[in-house]
């Protein structure tokens, strides 16, 4: 579904990752774990085509497309969603005009009419529902005023909405208590088909109790160090990055 | 004096005619006002008031000068002066600042004025439309003139539109004043649809009374140049004002807002919400005084004018003034110029909303505040429909028109 070959990428002439390789098939969890700086956020910045990143070497494919001509809607379209690790607030633009032109873009972009109203609201409801998202939230602006748990929980809902094939899920952990925590990765686990992909960005193995990784990479100094299956993110845990640093000589 | 000289002569030439088909309380005013004129010119950028405003510039063009009474079926409680009641005819030009030369060229040649006069305890059910459409082949000119008398207890909603259907150069001059007997309520909306070839020069004069409740907001949807001059004068304890407006500028265009509310009693409220979107090479400015004067005590006031630049050329000027003669009040006042906000619009794309669409999304969001706050809930929703036809370059101007593509 996903491959990277030797990523390089930097912000403002520095570079942050220098040679990521990446191979992510259908249906499979990747977890990618590494320190602060490590270079984790950037990649999923990159992957979905943020234009603060400037690529200077490497390639990424998406289901056998070059994506790295895309835009970001485009990339959107193809099946592509973050889930932010910080939410921006939009205050002003409602959660249903914010929904409604993401799935009705998306639905262009396949050659499809626009929703009609009716339906659009129905399905508003029922994913709603199915992530447990108050209803007093999507009647309110985009993230404004929500609480942290509240963020990654409409973050989920939009995915909901949006049925992409491939999520990344950048420290959805972070900032969550572990009631929220379990929500919302359940609410993930709920959404997913078996084709769906995931890379899983994060320090701790906790999410990793819901969201079971197929397999996991360890992120230092911008390359990929370690890769291994999921007793690796266990390891971490009980351990730390020094011995991994230690192995591979940093 | 070149620019002044062509109204004067145009008003010494016509001054028979004018007085023939007007009123007397308005001709009793007109050689005053031609003195006042005459005398002081054109306000030039030194004067504070007109700082943002290119006045010679804008009345220079030689424009065709309309002397037409109004015409068409009145809305309810509106007469034409000459139809107005002796008690509304004393009122003409007694609120208007007549020190203003813009006010005074108004004077002097406006020819008719539409008087709303709302009586005691009346509440007035349906929205007061008041609608002026610019049409015409040639460069035109006009000078309006509106007095609106809320006696006691009175209610209404007025609506002024200002249109222009056809593609000549407009110039409207345009004058309202604005008594508010005790205890009643007004909310008087205007909104400019008009194109790039219009200049409005407006200026609303306001008096409110005890316990009065005026609500205002001015909002600028396309136009060529403008200049909304707005002065309240909250002489009766408990009165409150409201006074918002947004602005929406792209291309050359220009909006200059200058308001002075003016606390002279105690015990009264005050409340100003102005935001600007522009765009392109937009020039806006806004200068807003809260004049809190001597014994006013218990002034509570709030001045907030926030803008949005979309591009580097766009350009926004802004005053916030608070100017306080009284020790027991709350004042606020404060000013923003910002950017797009790149992290909302990075969102957006990544949830498949094109970069164009994103903007749209973000500039509509940033004025829905003012819209919001408008009580005449057919009318938000009217004008949530507007703005977003405005910024998806929808909005119908004239017709077959090319020049606002």
């Amino acid at each position: 579904m996903l491959q990277i070959n030797n990523l390089h990428a930097s912000i403002n002439g520095k570079e942050i990752l220098k040679g990521i390789n990446l191979n992510v098939r259908d249906g499979e969890i990747h977890a990618v774990m590494g320190l602060n700086g490590a270079g984790k956020s950037t990649l999923s910045n990159v992957i979905v085509g943020h234009p603060a990143y400037e690529v200077t070497q490497g390639s990424i494919t998406f289901n056998g497309k070059d994506i790295l001509p895309l835009k970001p809607e485009e990339r959107a379209h193809e099946g592509i969603f973050l889930s932010f690790q910080q939410p921006t607030e939009i205050p002003g633009v409602s959660m249903v005009n914010f929904m409604r032109a993401a799935l009705n873009a998306k639905r262009k972009y396949q050659g499809q009419e626009p929703m009609p109203a009716g339906a659009f609201l129905k399905l508003m409801r029922e994913k709603r529902q199915l992530v447990e998202l108050d209803s007093k939230l999507t009647s309110r602006s985009v993230n404004e005023g929500f609480s942290g748990g509240e963020k990654k929980r409409n973050e989920i809902f939009q995915m909901a909405m949006l049925e992409p094939t491939l999520c990344i899920l950048d420290e959805t952990d972070s900032g969550l208590d572990v009631d929220a925590l379990r929500v919302v990765a359940e609410g993930f686990n709920k959404l997913r088909k078996p084709e769906t992909s995931a890379i899983v960005i994060t320090h701790y193995q906790r999410l990793l109790d819901y969201i079971k990784p197929d397999i996991v990479h360890v992120l230092i100094d911008g390359r990929i160090v370690k890769t291994a299956g999921p007793e690796l993110a266990i390891e971490i845990e009980n351990r730390g990055f020094d011995w991994i640093k230690e192995e591979v000589g940093l | 004096m070149n620019a002044e000289k062509q109204y004067i002569d145009f008003y010494k030439e016509v001054k028979d005619t004018i007085a023939e088909r007007s009123s007397q309380e308005m001709n009793t005013c007109r050689e005053a006002a031609l003195h006042t004129f005459a005398t002081q010119g054109f306000p030039l950028p030194k004067v504070e008031r007109y700082r943002y405003a290119k006045v010679e510039a804008d009345f220079s063009p030689d424009y065709g000068i309309a002397l037409t009474p109004i015409n068409g079926p009145l809305p309810p409680h509106c007469f034409r002066i000459a139809e107005a009641t002796p008690y509304a005819r004393t009122l003409y030009n007694k609120v208007a600042d007549t020190s203003d030369s813009i006010v005074a060229l108004n004077t002097m040649l406006s020819v008719d004025t539409l008087v709303v006069h709302v009586p005691k305890g009346t509440r007035v059910e349906h929205p007061i439309q008041i609608n002026n459409t610019l049409k015409g082949e040639q460069d035109t000119m006009v000078c309006r003139r509106i007095l609106i008398i809320m006696e006691e207890l009175a209610q209404a909603d007025v609506i002024i539109t200002d249109r222009a259907t056809s593609q000549s150069r407009f110039l409207t001059n345009q004058v309202v004043e604005v008594v508010m007997h005790d205890g009643s309520h007004l909310s008087l909306y205007e909104t400019e649809e008009t194109h790039l070839l219009c200049t409005r020069y407006s200026s609303v004069f306001v008096r409110q009374g005890r316990n009065s409740t005026f609500h205002h907001t001015n909002l600028t949807l396309f136009n060529g140049h403008t200049r909304n001059r707005l002065d309240v004068q909250l002489q009766g304890e408990g009165s409150e004002v409201t006074a918002n407006g947004c602005v929406i500028a792209d291309k050359m265009q220009r909006v200059d807002n200058n308001t002075l509310i003016d606390h002279q009693v105690p015990n009264c409220r005050s409340n100003e919400l102005y935001k600007y979107v522009l765009d392109d090479n937009a020039v806006g400015a806004f200068a807003g005084k809260i004049l809190v004067r001597e014994g006013a005590q218990k002034t509570v006031s709030k001045e907030t004018n926030a803008n949005l630049c979309a591009t580097r050329s766009a350009r926004m000027y802004t005053q916030p003034m608070l100017e306080i003669y009284a020790d027991d009040v709350k004042c606020s006042h404060g000013s923003t110029v910002g950017q797009m906000d790149d992290a909302a619009l990075f969102y957006m794309r990544q949830r498949g909303i094109d970069e164009k669409e994103a903007r749209l999304l973000l500039k509509a969001a940033f004025i829905t505040e003012v819209i919001e706050s408008i009580p005449l809930e057919s009318l938000r929703d009217r004008l949530h429909v507007l703005v977003d036809k405005r910024l998806r370059g929808e909005l119908s101007k004239c017709e077959g028109c090319k020049l606002c593509q």
